[in-house]
């Protein structure tokens, strides 16, 4: 299948989250800019650096676009860990940082610290037993709204969280093989 | 939990890829870099240029000022360790720096050991001009590979060779027979694993960026259509005559590297570019790229 599932492609790692979608069997199309989300159901926003991923995605128009389409329902949304600040409501701490908030959490950006306390853990997630998490100055959801529900938590925080047909990490599926989320989220979003 | 794997470090350059990592010396200019969309800053007293003009031995930057630009931005800082120069490494850990870059910009301290990078648990960026010094490095515990290029030139012409010989090379590789594998890991000086590795995938195992001489948008939206994964940039920006609007400018065409009206669109009136220098006019001894091997 192609030209129904995008990956927002202006910085970050986009190249393993269309690796992902390909072992699914889905020819995902890179999104640069707000023509390129036509036809599109379901975006995947990639890991990468929250700050340059959010103006860019200001700048070239892609942000109010993707916002009319999730309020409209015609988009599903899956963020993994910068992509996942992105689609929060509030980023502590950093009121003026660009993003669309139409998830209703609050995220805290490097919440476990810098690099050197970046780390990999075992994770339960609903619906979908052990999945592997690998967590890189990851962030995590502070307070969550209504309708907002946890698929799963580290300790007590939550990492894995669903509102509607917007799915959002703190960890980065795409790298490892496990294809069980990115399917997840495809079968959510009704490809 | 598991900190400091092979897979924390790799993943974690992923997340720099399609971004611009840019040279800093203060607070306030990192501060301009975050604003103009960088991936990550890499600290220093001294960008290339200056220690190119100033001479005597370059070392690792004073912690302090390493760490005031930790505290200036959010998002990831960088710091150069001169080659070998473990217990440089040892430090720049203890302050929580990101990433270091084992650089042949700094004065080497060991002509004929790399730092064993597999003892840190932070990650690791080294230059390699081709194949097998690129394997030898990610051998030595590497999460991350720049073309070394010609730091502190504002001239693309030694990064573009490392990139091309790079990717020639890689290509070369994939054409081989199983059983030609062992003789061209003897002639490059890589392991043999790697080399196998290289040979079923097409490509490096970790990111690979470009860096030494970029100076203008265009430079680096060419880099990137010769396959690397992202730009550093070092003078090239703080050495220009306005830097604000040629690190928005860098960021943007890495971007959009293959949308000729955006970068048309960001190459307008940036203002003075560093002045460069032509390698023709270096000596041997002041090629930054010789370093290492």
């Amino acid at each position: 299948m192609r030209g129904v599932v995008g990956v927002l492609a202006l910085q970050g790692d986009f190249r393993e989250h269309k690796e992902a979608l390909k072992r699914l069997g889905i020819e995902a199309k890179e999104v640069r800019k707000k023509e390129h989300l036509e036809g599109l159901k379901a975006l995947i926003v990639p890991g990468g650096e929250s700050t340059t991923i959010g103006k860019l995605a200001r700048e070239y128009g892609i942000e109010d676009e993707v916002r009319k389409r999730v309020e409209e329902g015609s988009l599903a949304l899956f963020g993994t860990c910068a992509g996942a600040i992105w689609l929060a409501k509030e980023i502590v701490g950093y009121p003026e940082q660009p993003r669309l908030g139409v998830l209703e959490a609050w995220v805290e950006r490097n919440a476990f610290g810098r690099q050197v306390e970046s780390f990999e853990e075992d994770l339960e997630v609903e619906g979908l037993g052990s999945f592997h998490g690998v967590f890189i100055r990851a962030p995590v959801f502070r307070r969550l709204g209504e309708g907002v529900e946890v698929l799963a938590r580290l300790g007590d925080l939550p990492v894995l969280v669903r509102q509607g047909k917007v799915l959002a990490s703190s960890f980065h599926p795409e790298l490892t093989e496990d294809p069980r989320l990115h399917r997840y989220f495809l079968e959510l979003a009704g490809v | 939990m598991e900190k400091g794997t092979f897979q924390i470090k790799t993943g974690f350059a992923e997340m720099f890829k399609g971004g611009v990592i840019m040279d800093v010396t203060t607070p306030e200019q990192a501060v301009i870099a975050e604003e103009a969309g960088a991936v990550a800053v890499m600290a220093l007293e001294r960008v290339p240029a200056d220690i190119r003009a100033q001479g005597g031995v370059a070392r690792m930057s004073d912690p302090k000022i390493i760490k005031e630009i930790m505290a200036a931005v959010s998002i990831p800082v960088m710091a150069k360790v001169r080659i070998g120069h473990f217990v440089e490494a040892m430090i720049l850990e203890a302050i929580g720096v990101d990433f270091i870059d084992e650089s042949e910009v700094l004065t080497p301290a060991d002509e004929e050991h790399h730092i064993d990078k597999w003892k840190f648990k932070v990650p690791f960026v080294c230059g390699a001009r081709n194949l097998g010094e690129a394997l030898r490095r990610i051998a030595e515990g590497a999460a991350m590979i720049r073309t070394k290029g010609e730091a502190g030139t504002g001239n693309v012409v030694e990064a573009v060779r490392h990139a091309r010989t790079m990717w020639k090379e890689i290509r070369y590789v994939q054409s081989l027979r199983e059983d030609e594998l062992m003789a061209y890991a003897k002639e490059i000086g890589a392991p043999f694993e790697l080399v196998k590795w290289v040979h079923d995938h097409g490509r490096l195992p970790v990111v690979n960026f470009a860096a030494g001489g970029i100076a203008t948008p265009a430079d680096a939206a060419l880099m990137m259509h010769l396959g690397m994964d992202g730009v550093f940039v070092g003078s090239g920006i703080f050495k220009s005559g306005d830097p604000r609007k040629r690190a928005r400018a860098i960021v943007r065409a890495v971007a959009h590297y293959n949308d000729p009206e955006v970068l048309a669109e960001v190459s307008e009136d940036l203002g003075e570019p560093m002045v460069g220098i032509n390698l023709d006019q270096l000596k041997e001894e002041e090629r930054l790229a010789k370093r290492g091997w």
